[in-house]
């Protein structure tokens, strides 16, 4: 990688955008993934959108509070939610050059998102157990259980994917073969995570 | 510490050992090497998407022939228009083209990230496979569009190819979809980060400033469909009813699904669907508006406006997509708002077209073959623009709507403008990465049946729309009211025929030419963009040596005063006086 800044680029670059260099000064890792993360919202966006189509043009929705734990989706929450700041202190602890404590705090990180997707399984068996499947459950709205699994389930995916994909970075940064920018690249798929979730939280637990 | 920004492999600079077969033809990181097999293997679809062409036409010429049943005729239909758009036009323009012209054109080595360049390929690779393989399941393939409305799509039993066929073509379209966003990722990093020194956005070729918004529409609208065929996907195999609505009677028993909507996969489909015609064109205005200006020898006139359109027509895309609707039950008031929003577009369209209209103007126009196609792309645009003002107004469109009236309108401004585009710039470019002159003579032939063919085969079609021709129909014959539209629909059909078989001649003429034709320099036509200044064919890493630097946009055509009739962007020291300056002005 040719750093930005060298004599030749700040010769010609009259503005950020004339060529030669990044405009933003990232690597394309970091812009792809930023990328990535406006496409991969708007995927969500459609599976939301369903939800609330067929949530508004239902003429019942059930109650959930009497279904559902909503205390243990809010543990889940805060769970993620502070997995976000121990992949910051991450990020951080690299740049900083302190990798050992670095990968402490992504274990820390991958340990959140485990116990997150655990409690979501909890929560899956304890539905299915109530009766609940994809195409009925009892309380006689089926698109109420449908959307549950699907939105949350690819969000699980999400959680669980971005588990080995930090796992894969502690790896690499362990061995000295990533530095602090892939880390954060890393960083801003786990808090892409964090930030959906709290648009699925309220959509199918609280509104 | 961050060790950022402009990343170029110094691969020319290295003496590359000969690669093997497989990593040189099959599984390489080559955007040269990747965009001929996207090339090759779209132009492959387009011929069997013709070809279901010429069967819908052989059918609906001599409808009592019976040459096609009634589900063969809608299965015939939907393979078209789901073969052409997804498996030629979309991924020939962005796989194809891009892949291509994009780091030559902005002088880069290639892509950001060739390595993802290459699992995109591969990616579509099992999409085409998926597609031709559903001919031969029980039933045949999907026969309910290619927009798959639901429910016939999400119910198995719905009709002959609605069962493993259509299934098949969900996860068909969802190896595409993927493959595209790929791409898409690619292409937005490459302009954005790899430009080389001097080339500032102000001084992209139109060909890559329409590359790059039709990356940002990819980008923005394909997860939306992604999503669609998830939830689809779902409501066949696992049992959701997203997109089926309760109490559904399918061949007398009631559906077990309930509680699914199936406007919601209009709403979902046309969010993706907008945006997916305006990828079928927004990279054929740039190439068309880059040959144009070289072959009229005139810096192309108002680019800044040329570019403002495109990102106008861009960001409009995503506002319209409710007009493909009117009829679909939407509220009145929703309906005027789209109306609105549609109509809207027709002033970014016509500024373009105006502008190459007036960069022929007074132009020392040289008719070569890519120069015809041009010049057609902007009649088939014009002629299919105007209609589409009819079907935007809401009212028309309820009479219009699904008659052969919108058949010949997005014929004309998507399919044959695309193509005429994507042909124009095969004649233009196939020197530069071939090595060798396509045959003109045979190039003008091709360029004139087709021409005819395309008005030939479209135009009528508005009359027998306006005379409530519904598009769908498999028999006319069996409506009195249709009874006079008979030698319409032959005519229509020996066109379509000719068309077919012009064809014939842009295939003979491009492996011919691959092998006999007269080699050509390295920029055979005189034109100023990057993609010539380097060797034809380019090399491993497209230039020798370092990198070019630019000094100026790439329209410096006839400058007042200088010793040839262009000016290369990488030349800096002017030759002549003043006019070219940075880029911008019209000279």
């Amino acid at each position: 990688m040719a750093a930005v800044g060298t004599h030749e680029a700040e010769q010609t670059a009259a503005s950020r955008w004339a060529g030669g260099r990044s405009p933003f000064d990232v690597g394309w890792g970091k812009l792809m993934m930023w990328l990535f993360l406006m496409s991969d919202a708007l995927t969500f966006s459609g599976m939301l959108v369903g939800l609330w189509t067929l949530r508004l043009g239902s003429p019942t929705w059930p109650d959930r509070a009497h279904i559902m734990n909503i205390r243990l989706v809010g543990v889940m929450t805060a769970i993620l939610i502070c997995s976000s700041t121990t992949m910051a202190l991450s990020v951080y602890e690299t740049r900083r050059g302190a990798r050992r404590r670095a990968v402490w705090f992504l274990t820390a990180t991958i340990l959140a998102g485990f116990a997150f997707a655990a409690l979501q399984a909890t929560e899956w068996t304890h539905f299915i157990l109530d009766g609940a499947r994809l195409n009925t459950n009892p309380w006689g709205v089926p698109a109420f259980s449908f959307t549950f699994f699907i939105i949350t389930g690819y969000h699980g995916l999400h959680v669980v994917g971005g588990c080995v994909y930090l796992w894969a970075m502690a790896h690499r940064i362990a061995k000295g073969l990533s530095g602090a920018g892939g880390l954060e690249v890393a960083g801003l798929y786990w808090g892409f995570v964090d930030l959906v979730w709290v648009f699925i939280w309220p959509s199918i637990y609280l509104l | 510490m961050d060790a950022v920004a402009v990343r170029q492999p110094e691969m020319a600079h290295e003496p590359h050992p000969r690669e093997s077969f497989i990593r040189h033809y099959i599984f390489s990181i080559d955007h040269k090497m990747i965009g001929k097999q996207y090339f090759l293997t779209t132009m492959f679809m387009a011929l069997v998407g013709g070809a279901m062409a010429m069967l819908m036409r052989a059918h609906l010429g001599w409808p009592d022939n019976g040459v096609l049943s009634p589900e063969q005729y809608l299965q015939a239909v939907t393979m078209h228009g789901t073969i052409m758009i997804f498996f030629f036009l979309t991924v020939m323009l962005t796989g194809g083209l891009g892949n291509l012209l994009i780091p030559l054109m902005i002088g880069a080595r290639d892509m950001a990230f060739p390595f993802l360049n290459m699992i995109s390929y591969w990616t579509f690779v099992p999409g085409v496979i998926t597609i031709l393989l559903s001919y031969f399941v029980p039933g045949g393939p999907a026969g309910n569009g290619w927009t798959a409305y639901a429910p016939l799509s999400a119910v198995p039993a719905a009709e002959g190819g609605a069962g493993l066929g259509q299934t098949l073509w969900i996860i068909a379209i969802l190896f595409v979809v993927i493959s595209s966003l790929f791409g898409s990722l690619n292409f937005l990093t490459t302009v954005i980060n790899l430009r080389t020194r001097g080339m500032s956005m102000g001084r992209l070729p139109l060909t890559i400033w329409g590359a790059f918004v039709t990356a940002v529409l990819a980008l923005l609208s394909f997860p939306v469909l992604m999503a669609a065929l998830g939830l689809l996907l779902l409501d066949r195999l696992a049992g959701t009813s997203f997109f089926e609505a309760s109490n559904l009677i399918i061949g007398g028993a009631a559906s077990t699904h309930q509680g699914g909507d199936a406007l919601l996969w209009q709403h979902l489909f046309w969010f993706f669907g907008h945006p997916e015609v305006y990828i079928l064109i927004l990279t054929p205005m740039g190439v068309v508006s880059d040959i144009i200006s070289t072959f009229s020898r005139k810096p192309i006139f108002g680019y800044k406006a040329m570019v403002l359109s495109l990102a106008a027509i861009g960001f409009l895309s995503f506002l319209v997509w409710g007009h493909h609707m009117f009829v679909s039950g939407m509220h009145p008031l929703l309906g005027a708002a789209f109306m609105g929003s549609t109509i809207i577009i027709a002033i970014p369209s016509a500024i373009k077209t105006f502008n190459w209209c007036t960069t022929l103007w007074h132009g020392r126009i040289h008719f070569t073959t890519a120069m015809l196609f041009a010049i057609g792309f902007v009649s088939v645009f014009v002629t299919g623009g105007l209609s589409g003002i009819f079907l935007a107004i809401a009212p028309v469109d309820l009479y219009l709507h699904d008659t052969y009236f919108i058949v010949a309108h997005f014929h004309f401004v998507m399919a044959s403008a695309s193509l005429f585009a994507i042909l124009a710039g095969t004649y233009y470019w196939f020197p530069k990465f071939f090595g060798r002159m396509m045959n003109e003579t045979l190039g003008k032939i091709h360029f004139a049946l087709t021409f005819l063919g395309i008005y030939g085969t479209f135009y009528p079609m508005h009359f027998i729309g306006l005379h409530s021709n519904d598009r769908r129909l498999y028999e006319t014959t069996a409506y009195p009211f249709l009874s006079h539209t008979g030698p319409v629909d032959v005519f229509v059909s020996l066109s379509a025929f000719l068309l077919g078989f012009a064809q014939l001649f842009f295939i003979a003429n491009f492996l011919w030419s691959l092998k006999y034709g007269p080699v050509a320099g390295d920029n055979p036509w005189h034109a100023n963009g990057l993609e010539w200044t380097t060797t034809t064919p380019p090399p491993h890493g497209n230039w020798e040596g370092a990198l070019p630097a630019v000094y100026r946009w790439p329209y410096d055509y006839s400058v007042p005063g200088a010793r040839d009739d262009y000016v290369p962007q990488t030349v800096q020291a002017i030759p002549l006086v003043a006019a070219a300056g940075a880029g911008g002005g019209e000279a």
